[in-house]
């Protein structure tokens, strides 16, 4: 049994929150880059050729890439061989993130009540998923989340009947739904069966993966590739204003279902698509 | 078309710019999004005065990240314009001239518009970096409280916007999606 204390989650989850929110991964750097050489439409190229400007600027500046710092999500996976100690885990994760955005100048976006709507001033409490996997390690990623490709995120509970072309319908409605608004070139997080709540925690996952990596089941793949294809053929383009690179990366994970269902969620992120992931 | 402007955004300014133009805003503009925009509706429900005069402004749909010391601002892009649509007709009515966002307008607003003769900008959502280094100046002056969501007077220089709602009522938007 390996003794982890829960400070060091704390403060792990502190860099993390400021570093997802300065710095993009790799994959994503690249996707950017990527796009910027692809599109042809001359207002795209320039907008694209803005946001690489201004992921530099955020990287040597230390000015956020968005203002929308996002609401904190947190997906922890325990080992089942630690044993965590030095207080409650749930208060230390919140801890991690409270301190991070307010050492690290992110925007507090929360909101205490979805009704009355009281900002709890540190941006917590952050979602938290949960999962207990083999070995001694614990493996946290944060994916700050912001809400303008979050409000235009949907699940759609299909007809198993609806098969293969109702859930590529489903995905494609979503995205031009968002439009504009989602700040495109866009990443596509898709979940498919479990659920009402799976398909969308499956979605969320989706976004973590990097986009230079396709799912392992082939079909999966293929969907995948065909969906960029499709998606990128929308004219929707770089800010909604027109081109080719409407999305970066589509992203699907599947589940089983059960015989009357087929659940699928589609979590659109903006191309700050961050996420920071490190194993203790 | 490339187009520098100084705010106030008078009706004569207003209506040389077209659906397609980039503009840079150089003078005063204000932030305000749901929060603020609920109090001002409530201001005006109650017949109680804005803090802020909308006759020839410019309004920003954004709040910022906090301002690390010696700057102006932190992250400073713009938030979904449609999330103020319920409240941006009465705004117009009263003379707003000018709001800067991103996405897409209801109906509703985009015939305030046309009744005023007011423009609808897009600033390059995501480029929250980029865009505070238009932003010389920031003062908070109204719902302190609010935080994040504060009316903030902004003083801009050159501030990158693209027309996509002109006051004629033409759509940059409206070139896709057709189906």
């Amino acid at each position: 049994m390996r003794e982890i204390d829960v400070k060091v989650i704390s403060d792990n989850l502190c860099e993390m929150c400021i570093e997802a929110n300065h710095f993009l991964a790799p994959d994503m750097k690249e996707a950017l880059a990527k796009a910027g050489e692809t599109e042809e439409n001359p207002l795209g190229k320039q907008i694209l050729s803005q946001l690489e400007i201004n992921l530099k600027i955020a990287g040597e500046d230390m000015i956020p890439i968005c203002q929308d710092t996002g609401m904190a999500v947190v997906f922890i996976e325990i080992g089942q061989d630690v044993h965590l100690t030095g207080g409650n885990l749930e208060d230390a994760i919140n801890e991690g993130v409270r301190r991070g955005y307010t050492d690290g100048y992110l925007r507090k976006s929360v909101v205490k009540d979805p009704i009355f709507r009281e900002n709890t001033k540190d941006n917590t409490p952050a979602v938290i998923h949960y999962s207990i996997v083999p070995g001694d390690k614990v493996k946290i990623t944060i994916a700050p989340k912001g809400f303008g490709s979050e409000n235009m995120s949907r699940v759609f509970m299909l007809k198993p009947a609806d098969g293969i072309e109702g859930v590529k319908d489903a995905i494609l409605t979503a995205v031009k739904d968002a439009g504009p608004n989602a700040c495109p070139p866009m990443v596509v997080g898709v979940g498919i069966g479990g659920t009402f709540e799976k398909c969308a925690i499956l979605a969320k996952q989706a976004l973590t993966r990097p986009v230079n990596v396709h799912s392992e089941i082939p079909y999966v793949k293929e969907m995948e590739e065909e969906l960029m294809n499709r998606i990128n053929s929308t004219d929707i383009g770089p800010a909604g204003l027109g081109g080719k690179i409407t999305a970066l990366g589509v992203n699907i994970n599947t589940y089983p279902t059960h015989i009357a269902g087929l659940p699928v969620a589609v979590n659109i992120c903006c191309h700050v698509n961050r996420h920071a992931v490190r194993e203790i | 078309m490339d187009k520098y402007i100084t705010t106030p955004l008078t009706k004569d300014k207003a209506a040389d710019l077209k659906a397609g133009d980039f503009v840079f805003i150089t003078g005063t503009i204000y932030t305000a999004r749901d929060a603020a925009h609920k109090r001002m509706a409530e201001a005006l429900a109650g017949g109680s005065e804005l803090p802020i005069e909308m006759k020839e402004n410019i309004i920003y749909y954004m709040g910022p990240s906090p301002a690390r010391e010696g700057r102006p601002i932190g992250s400073a892009g713009p938030t979904t314009a449609s999330r103020m649509d319920k409240y941006a007709p009465d705004l117009l009515d009263l003379g707003l001239a000018g709001m800067i966002g991103k996405g897409k307008r209801s109906k509703a607003v985009t015939d305030a518009m046309v009744r005023n003769g007011a423009v609808y900008f897009a600033a390059i959502g995501g480029a929250g970096a980029l865009l505070s280094k238009s932003i010389t100046a920031s003062e908070v002056i109204a719902y302190d409280d609010l935080g994040t969501e504060a009316i903030r007077k902004l003083t801009v220089k050159d501030f990158p916007v693209i027309v996509v709602i002109d006051g004629e009522g033409n759509n940059l938007y409206e070139r896709q999606n057709a189906d």
